[in-house]
């Protein structure tokens, strides 16, 4: 039976729209319109802002509207059974014309990336590809074993630090810290879950929130140890068999480590989330009563998704610590921790494909809409709250393994 | 005829009310034991306490598998409780929602199946050959039990019936030699609680696993068990074949009311 | 020490009130009410100037500032609930958790873009008061007033959620929501409620707190938040009591630690309890443990 579809009157949709066009004129009234500047006792009326307000807010309040009535439409046709459609991005990727043709073309872009571009922009793509590291690492903690950890950023921190002092005190080179970032990160990882094993969702959140913070202000004050706020200086980039490599060469070559780095952590993670441990992760996520009920030991496997998730974070944070040379405490904020969790929402929790996708859109696209480059943490903020309303699943709809049974035996499709 | 489960002396106690007290209870060999009573009666706080959920104030619980000697149960982790092959489905269904059929039923292999982290990252043949096997084992499962039309369908999107098929197949995946059933034919109508009825029957003639059921379905209980045991209020009122707990004027009186002749 | 623990756990209480209401009645720890408290001080802070450029006399200052404050964060508590977590409650919690995450991001930024991000200095509102000049080394006049308005507030709120009908409104939907929605209840009107007083609870404290130190900020929200939200679990999330208690316990603590141990380290102490707490009894002081019905 067809959905029944409400019949939408023009004069009750004007109204509401002017109803919140008036309230939030009312609303932001005091924070928008009046700047107090209390040096010279003046007040800044801005009532230019006051109209954009009431203009921007009667036309989404119609945007925002049909988008929640589209949410509910979906929701009752996926109770009543109808399965869904695949998406039209899926339908692209999954045609087989379309894909070798396309992941060649991106590998020569990757490949060649250095070369086309100039040593700014090459530097930029580190960081994002440093960011997809982290968000593949909170991937396994958040998306698939569903352990909200907002403290994730305390692991990049530990490796950065690691090496920054290593380098330091003991002249350590990249290469010799790398592993030990990783070692580092899991034992780190697996410390922070004890404590949490016993507790529920939301006070998890809160206590690995209280974690991160802890190691930062511990960094930022235990001056002896950390040199404080003013951080580590002068520490080396990796080496390319001792020769010296000036900044433009340094970069390209930090670009294609990271490459390989991105490479195999992509390959380690798709093992893992695809394997008798990845399930288990997922049983833990979906239902950690049912879970238990099945065998899974609950304790151990939250701590292998802690420790296995922060691994990727303490070498991130070498790798991070090799290519500013420079490490310090205010880096590793609880905003860093939050970002890195938009990633991850927005890349479908649980999706690689769909981390790695956010990853980039979340570095990059601030860098390339300058204009906007301001209201980059607003966006992100409100970016949050959307994709929870509208888009839970993430920007890529993550569809489900396909098996497929023949008498030869199975064999597995996405 | 062995015994699979003993419970002797069970007393359950949260604060100062007792939940469970003075429980004996019996499951053997190739039975299906029905564990009934009016709600609230403590059935459910049985099953938990069984399957590690709670932890006994006093009494013993024991159970092994046939030829094996039993262990003692009490306060053992939920999942150490699978692992020793007592396998359970709960009152409301608790599939996995986001997860297809197949995914369900493979977690299900989880306790026996070995492969850790480097198994995983390595893939190495004994991983391959352990994931390929638990693929085809589950598959095979649920052909079975007809549910093959399902198999990619994510749980949460399934009708209720072919979820608590589902959930029970999921259980057997755990290679148990005793299922413990909570209400399995809840919201069920008269159909679906005569496919429950073959479905339980094939599962202790073919699988050789033993049922204990929690069922307020009183023609499904007569025509199932072998043996019945009834609680009210914490205790043990009852026990013994259909024929003779149906006539039992403490049951009666418990269920004032109920025509357990339906 | 003793005195300014008094007072800073007077603050930690009045803002952790909203956190504990709305935990009780949606199960939502909301990361945004930091930005509630921050916002109410803003709006204090601006109206405030306002006012006195246009040379109206200390007391109406106050009383139009604070009734404006008061107003302006119950209406942001209000929309907020109705744009991040009224669409979210049915969904799954952590999605609700990121959502409120979300919220907090965008609040702070927007007061630091629409006004700036330097500290902005306060006046101090609160009027000395001439009656208590004899025993201001005591305690301050300032100081007082706090612990004044925290303990009405404190009565207030427990008067209405015992004996008025709108309590007993919230007591139901905060037990079980559905059997609330069922008997009558208008749930949704609830909810909204618990966000209005809460949210007016937290401008109090923040215009107090404003006034004690003189100066505010986009980002005092953050910190706050946490303080307010361990005040709020260390004396049993959920239970109004509990959270005077906890702010307390908390506002000692802080203050005895930070005289004898350092006052660097003055925030981790917050976090440090507020772990130990969570790992240790996460039902608080006041709290009974709910165990899971399987």
């Amino acid at each position: 039976m067809p959905a029944h579809r409400p019949r939408i009157s023009i004069v009750s949709e004007l109204r509401q729209s002017l109803v919140a066009s008036v309230w939030f004129m009312f609303l932001t009234f005091p924070i928008m319109v009046i700047r107090v500047n209390t040096i010279e006792n003046t007040i800044e009326w801005r009532w230019r802002n006051m109209v954009l307000i009431g203009l921007g807010t009667f036309f989404l309040s119609f945007i925002w509207r049909f988008f929640l009535r589209r949410r509910e439409a979906g929701r009752k046709k996926a109770e009543g059974g109808e399965t869904q459609r695949l998406t039209l991005t899926r339908r692209i990727i999954a045609a087989r014309e379309v894909r070798r043709p396309s992941l060649v073309a991106v590998g020569a872009f990757v490949l060649l990336f250095p070369f086309l571009f100039s040593t700014y922009q090459t530097n930029i793509m580190i960081t994002a590809l440093i960011y997809v590291m982290l968000g593949l690492g909170l991937n396994i903690v958040v998306g698939v074993a569903g352990l909200l950890d907002l403290g994730y950023v305390a692991f990049y921190a530990v490796g950065a630090y690691a090496y920054a002092l290593l380098n330091h005190h003991y002249g350590l080179g990249f290469y010799s810290v790398l592993p030990l970032g990783a070692l580092l990160g899991l034992t780190f990882g697996v410390l922070l879950g004890f404590p949490v094993l016993r507790l529920r969702g939301d006070y998890l959140a809160i206590v690995t929130l209280g974690f991160g913070e802890i190691i930062r202000l511990i960094l930022e004050n235990w001056n002896e140890f950390s040199q404080g706020p003013s951080g580590i200086a002068g520490i080396d980039r990796p080496g390319l068999f001792g020769l010296d490599l000036d900044l433009d060469l340094a970069m390209k070559y930090l670009y294609y480590l990271m490459v390989v780095m991105v490479l195999f952590t992509i390959f380690v993670v798709n093992r893992l989330q695809n394997s008798r441990i990845g399930r288990a992760w997922l049983a833990l996520r979906e239902d950690e009563i049912a879970c238990q009920a099945m065998g899974i030991d609950k304790h151990k496997t939250k701590l292998t998704a802690f420790g296995l998730g922060a691994t990727w974070a303490g070498m991130a944070g070498v790798i991070f610590a090799a290519k500013t040379t420079f490490v310090n405490p205010a880096s590793f904020t609880f905003m860093e921790s939050a970002i890195i969790l938009s990633i991850v929402v927005m890349g479908g929790m649980g999706s690689i494909v769909g981390v790695t996708l956010a990853a980039f859109v979340l570095m990059l696209l601030p860098e390339y809409l300058r204009a906007f480059s301001e209201y980059r943490m607003l966006l992100f903020g409100a970016c949050l709250v959307l994709m929870m309303v509208f888009r839970p699943g993430g920007l890529i709809q993550k569809v489900q393994r396909h098996y497929e049974f023949h008498d030869q035996g199975p064999a597995g499709r996405d | 005829m062995e015994t699979l489960l003993n419970i002797k002396a069970l007393y359950m106690r949260f604060g100062g009310l007792a939940a469970l007290e003075e429980i004996d209870l019996e499951v053997r060999t190739g039975e299906i034991t029905a564990l009934i009573g009016p709600n609230g009666a403590g059935k459910t706080t049985i099953f938990n306490c069984i399957t590690g959920i709670y932890n006994p104030t006093a009494g013993d619980i024991l159970a092994g598998r046939p030829g094996r000697k039993p262990q003692r149960l009490n306060g053992r982790a939920p999942n150490e409780v699978t692992a020793l092959g007592l396998a359970r489905t709960f009152q409301n269904i608790r599939l996995f929602p986001n997860l297809t059929v197949l995914e369900n039923v493979m977690i299900g292999r989880h306790c026996r199946t070995r492969a850790g982290i480097l198994g995983a990252v390595l893939r190495d043949r004994r991983t391959r050959g352990e994931e390929r096997e638990t693929l085809v084992r589950s598959y095979r499962l649920l052909t079975r039990f007809a549910l093959e039309p399902f198999v990619n369908e994510l749980a949460k999107n399934l009708p209720y019936g072919v979820q608590r098929r589902v959930e029970i197949v999921r259980a057997l995946a755990t290679e148990p030699f005793l299922l413990l059933l909570d209400e399995p034919a809840a919201g069920m109508n008269i159909n679906e609680t005569r496919q429950l009825d073959e479905l339980i029957n094939r599962i202790r003639d073919e699988e050789n696993v033993s049922i204990l059921l929690i069922e307020h379905d009183m023609s499904l209980v007569m025509s199932l068990s072998d043996r019945i045991y009834v609680m009210d209020y914490g205790r043990m009122i009852a026990q013994g074949p259909p024929a003779r707990i149906k006539n039992d004027p403490n049951v009666i009186k418990a269920y004032l009311g109920e025509d357990l002749d339906a | 020490m003793f005195l300014g623990g008094l007072t800073r756990g007077s603050i930690y209480a009045l803002i952790a009130l909203g956190y504990t209401m709305v935990y009780g009645i949606i199960e939502l720890i909301n990361f945004a009410h930091g930005e509630i408290y921050m916002i109410g001080a803003f709006t204090a802070l601006i109206i405030a100037s306002v006012l006195t450029v246009y040379g109206l006399n200390a007391l109406a200052v106050l009383v139009l500032a604070a009734g404006a404050a008061v107003i302006y964060s119950a209406a942001y508590g209000f929309t907020m609930e109705k744009i991040a977590y009224k669409p979210l409650r049915r969904a799954p919690r952590l999605s609700a958790l990121i959502s409120a995450i979300g919220m907090s991001i965008f609040l702070q930024n927007y007061v630091l873009l629409a006004q700036t991000s330097d500290f902005l200095p306060f006046p101090a509102l609160i009027p000395e008061l001439k009656f208590w000049r004899p025993y201001s080394h005591l305690i301050s006049s300032a100081e007082l007033v706090i612990v004044v308005t925290t303990i009405a507030a404190m009565v207030g709120l427990n008067i209405l959620i015992k004996f008025t009908k709108m309590g007993k409104a919230m007591r139901a939907t905060a037990q079980d929501k559905d059997m609330a929605l069922l008997l009558g209840v208008n749930v949704n009107r609830v909810i909204s409620q618990t966000f209005i007083i809460g949210s007016s609870m937290a401008a109090l404290g923040g215009i107090l707190i404003a006034s004690h130190v003189g100066q505010i900020n986009f980002y005092i929200g953050f910190i706050a938040g946490i303080k307010a939200f361990t005040a709020a679990v260390l004396g049993g999330i959920g239970s109004v009591p509990g959270a005077a208690l906890g702010g307390l316990v908390l506002g000692l603590t802080e203050s005895f630690a930070t005289g004898y141990v350092s006052s660097d380290y003055e925030d981790v102490f917050a976090f440090i309890l507020l772990v130990l707490i969570l790992i240790f009894r996460p039902e608080g002081i006041l709290g009974r443990s709910t165990a899971q019905k399987v």
